[in-house]
């Protein structure tokens, strides 16, 4: 039995590699459902009505895959360059962070339609900023980003919690370490009344079209994808491969800080060390899952949401630890890779 | 003939995915025999060494070895069996001894000291015997690339092989050292081994072996005593129709395009090029002939804008300067062939008309403002594989499908389709078949016609003399004077291309 390389990928195969990553995810995590006790088919039935069930289930969802689906374009812009940008969760707290920061200090100076935008901004380009001295040691030194954009995580995490005990502490939160809260003002508007679902979303949809149309549209698209695909080919036709991962890490920290920013003023209003629950990381999976397409994030990051939602209510009705949702996303990760190498290889005897 | 053949390989099929590499084929070796697998790249030849040899496991068919069975799959059982292999890229350790490289794997590890004075005196007789000078005790490292071939036939009759196999042993030999090879393997024959090697050259088939077997698509079309036969009829064979190649016309050369003067080029602290000069004018073909890994890769790069002078001064267009930059050449009209078609020439993974515009993106032809134009780029890309014949492709089909030729016509497409004044054509037919090398061949020709300049970097001694009108030796990261075709033949220039020049030995 060996390995051989496909001529050409199909789009169906395309398709078919996450949905088959997702079903044998399910399938295992429904093993160790029927472990902990419960009847698996009760459990993902429990899960999709947690998920869907009701006008205030289906907008906590999609209030779960807002960011997701930006932390996930965040990790698919940048992996298909051949940047394994890690950083994603702390590029997120940083522009959570400073977007709290603004949200807090400049909102009495400028009127609020100037005001969200103006935040946004700095969270994004704050996400950029940190992303760019990995990048820049890549480039000169040759310093592998993947331990220094993971590392940089837990030094901003620090930094945040030193923020939020210190300089930035609320002083109204009885003393739990939580930041100033921005002014009402310049919180994003929602979508639906009496939910918590906001205009991040719609942001957020944006941000992946747009993606899509720099990455099949436009001359740094093509030359981004070459060199990630080719770097000898690529600096052969001329393309700056250091500019071009420069400009990728800049749109991929921005994806990340503008996840946090959003965050902030669309859902909490202040920072907390608890703001994430891993997105920067479930983005990885998301990206990988949706084969680092940008449209196909928007799906992807949908299904992790679901799951995500769905876990909590199962556990609340069968008493399943809600920590399934963890493994169900990991194990659909690893089954991801596997399916990956048989949309370019074939099996033969 | 003896009773017995040797070696005997019966109905050997063997499939890669859609390719039918070797087709039920069926040769034998005579004892004491000299034989020729002559074939294109591509027609099935090391492919169905490598099945002989045991890396790869036939479909079908079963080989034999002095009349007893094969286990297919299994190196060892061929070494066992006193077949020896020396493939095309060596297979030695370069920071152990010649000594080290020849015992490894001959001895158990379980033992505690190895026999050095015991395997030092057969590897002393066995070069001597077979005229095989080498020190046992210098490191492989240092050795040249002739030496390190003969190192690899010594480690092979060390292993008491009795039926020797060469993928392609003067592909990286001087003429001179070709020769000196081929004298050695007769000598092994006449000590009733025997050695079977593989070539597309007709020139070293029809002086070197006895008969040659010809493979053209994985079968075998003719066998032929070599004494029967003719070069004419080995190419027809070959190829499987009449090609010609197409013959240079005089006319007389213009100004000067490109020039270098006195350039070192250090790449990875090492000097790669020392000293070089040369010049290419409007309406001539300057070709610098040397053997693989003489700097050639090094003036590609320097000439395609990928590495920088550290000393002297390059020329473009009466302008100069230290180093050229990919996107300044391509705008002042340079076609680029990379030695390298597919990790430098084009992304395998992407649209062939993503490739075919890569380099001029900016053009307004198919950009603007940062958009690329998808409609202009796919129309000329159409206009590319109709009129330089790219088979089997449309501007969406996957580069990575084409054949090596059909990749280097896209190649020499999308740089010939701006009528460049310059051509960079580093290796340009490298592993083509030669009906590929005949296109090649008359385009460059014709843009010599219509006053390009062309630098042709070319390891293959035939095509540089048949297309040059000036021909420089590249040795050891130095450039010969050049002197003019008329007065070059395949004897002076090889003796160029060992480092023998202007009275001194460049070495």
């Amino acid at each position: 039995m060996r390995l051989e390389r496909r001529d050409q990928t199909s789009l169906a195969l395309i398709v078919a590699a996450p949905v088959a990553a997702i079903i044998v995810s399910l399938t295992l995590s429904g093993g160790l459902i029927a472990l902990a006790g419960a009847n698996p088919f009760d459990a993902y039935f429990e899960m999709v009505r947690g998920a869907f069930g009701s006008r205030l289930s289906i907008s906590e969802t999609l209030t779960r895959t807002t960011p997701l689906i930006l932390t996930g374009l965040a990790a698919a812009v940048a992996f298909r360059a051949k940047l394994w940008n890690i950083g994603g969760e702390g590029q997120l707290y940083l522009g959570a962070l400073i977007a709290a920061w603004l949200g807090h200090n400049m909102a009495a100076a400028v009127p609020a339609p100037l005001a969200i935008p103006i935040i946004l901004l700095a969270g994004m380009v704050a996400g950029a900023l940190l992303l760019l001295g990995p990048v820049l040691l890549r480039i000169r030194l040759g310093v592998d980003e993947v331990v220094t954009t993971l590392i940089l995580n837990f030094i901003v995490l620090l930094f945040v919690s030193m923020m939020i005990e210190g300089p930035m502490k609320d002083p109204l939160a009885f003393g739990w370490p939580q930041s100033v809260a921005v002014e009402s003002d310049v919180l994003l508007p929602k979508i639906l009344a009496r939910t918590r679902l906001h205009i991040g979303l719609i942001i957020a949809l944006v941000a992946a079209l747009l993606i899509w149309f720099v990455q099949t549209r436009t001359v740094f698209g093509l030359e981004t994808k070459a060199a990630g695909l080719n770097q000898k080919a690529a600096a052969f036709a001329g393309i700056a491969l250091g500019k071009t991962l420069l400009g990728v890490a800049c749109i991929s920290g921005a994806l990340a800080g503008l996840a946090g920013a959003i965050e902030v003023t669309g859902l909490k209003g202040y920072v907390t060390l608890d703001l994430s629950p891993g997105y920067g990381y479930s983005g990885i999976v998301v990206a990988m899952l949706a084969g680092l397409n940008p449209l196909g994030v928007v799906i992807t990051a949908l299904f992790v949401a679901i799951v995500f939602v769905g876990a909590d209510s199962m556990s609340r009705a069968l008493g399943v630890p809600s920590f399934i949702a963890d493994v169900i996303v990991s194990i659909s990760l690893l089954t991801m890779l596997v399916s990956l190498l048989f949309t370019t290889y074939r099996v033969r005897r | 003939m003896t009773a017995e053949p040797v070696l005997e390989l019966s109905n050997i099929s063997k499939r890669f995915g859609n390719l039918l590499a070797n087709d039920d084929i069926s040769l034998s070796l005579a004892q004491g025999e000299l034989l020729a697998l002559l074939g294109e790249n591509g027609a099935g030849k090391t492919t169905l060494m490598n099945i002989l040899f045991g890396h790869y496991t036939a479909d079908e068919g079963e080989v034999r070895a002095f009349g007893s069975f094969l286990p297919p799959g299994r190196p060892r059982a061929a070494i066992e069996a006193g077949i020896g292999m020396v493939h095309q890229h060596f297979t030695l350790a370069g920071n152990l001894s010649v000594l080290d490289n020849i015992v490894i794997g001959t001895e158990a590890l379980s033992k505690l000291r190895s026999d050095r004075s015991k395997a030092r005196n057969k590897l002393t007789d066995l070069s001597e015997q077979f005229g095989l000078q080498v020190n046992p005790e210098a490191l492989v490292g240092d050795l040249s690339v002739g030496e390190k071939q003969r190192v690899e036939i010594l480690k092979a009759l060390y292993r008491d092989a009795r039926v020797l196999i060469l993928d392609e042993p003067t592909a990286v030999l001087t003429s001179i050292e070709a020769e000196q090879l081929f004298k050695t393997l007769k000598g092994m024959t006449e000590t009733g081994l025997s050695v079977i090697f593989i070539s597309h050259k007709l020139a070293e088939v029809m002086s070197a072996s006895e008969r040659v077997v010809i493979l053209r698509a994985g079968k075998v079309v003719a066998e032929k005593s070599t004494a029967d036969t003719d070069r004419a009829e080995l190419a027809e064979l070959m190829v499987g129709r009449r090609v010609t190649r197409p013959v240079r016309q005089d006319q007389t050369a213009g100004g000067e395009i490109l020039a270098a003067r006195d350039v070192d080029v250090v790449e990875d602290g090492r000097k790669t090029l020392n000293k070089i000069s040369f010049a290419v004018h409007s309406g001539e073909i300057l070709g610098i002939i040397g053997v693989s890994g003489n700097g050639q890769a090094s003036l590609g790069r320097l000439t395609c804008g990928l590495a920088a002078a550290s000393a002297g001064t390059l020329v473009r267009n009466g302008q100069e300067t230290r180093a050229f930059s990919p996107h300044a050449l391509v705008e002042a009209g340079t076609a680029r062939i990379p030695e390298d078609r597919n990790t430098e020439g084009a992304v395998g993974e992407m649209a062939i008309w993503e490739n075919a515009v890569l380099e001029r993106i900016h053009n307004p032809l198919f950009s603007s403002r940062g958009l690329v134009d998808r409609a202009a780029c796919r129309t000329f890309t159409d206009e590319l594989i109709s009129r330089f014949d790219v088979r089997g492709a449309a501007p969406d089909t996957g580069t990575r499908l084409l054949s090596g030729g059909n990749m280097q016509k896209l190649i020499l497409g999308r740089n010939l389709a701006t009528s460049p004044n310059l051509i960079i054509a580093n290796q340009p037919t490298r592993g083509l078949d030669e009906g590929a090398i005949a296109a090649v061949h008359s385009e460059l020709l014709e843009a010599r016609k219509t006053g390009a300049a062309i630098l042709l970097i070319s390891e293959d001694l035939d095509e540089v003399l048949a297309l040059s009108d000036r021909v420089q030796a590249i040795f050891n990261g130095r450039l010969s004077e050049p002197i003019a075709a008329t007065e070059a033949d395949s004897k002076s220039v090889g003796l160029m291309m060992a480092g023998i020049w202007g009275g001194t030995d460049a070495a």
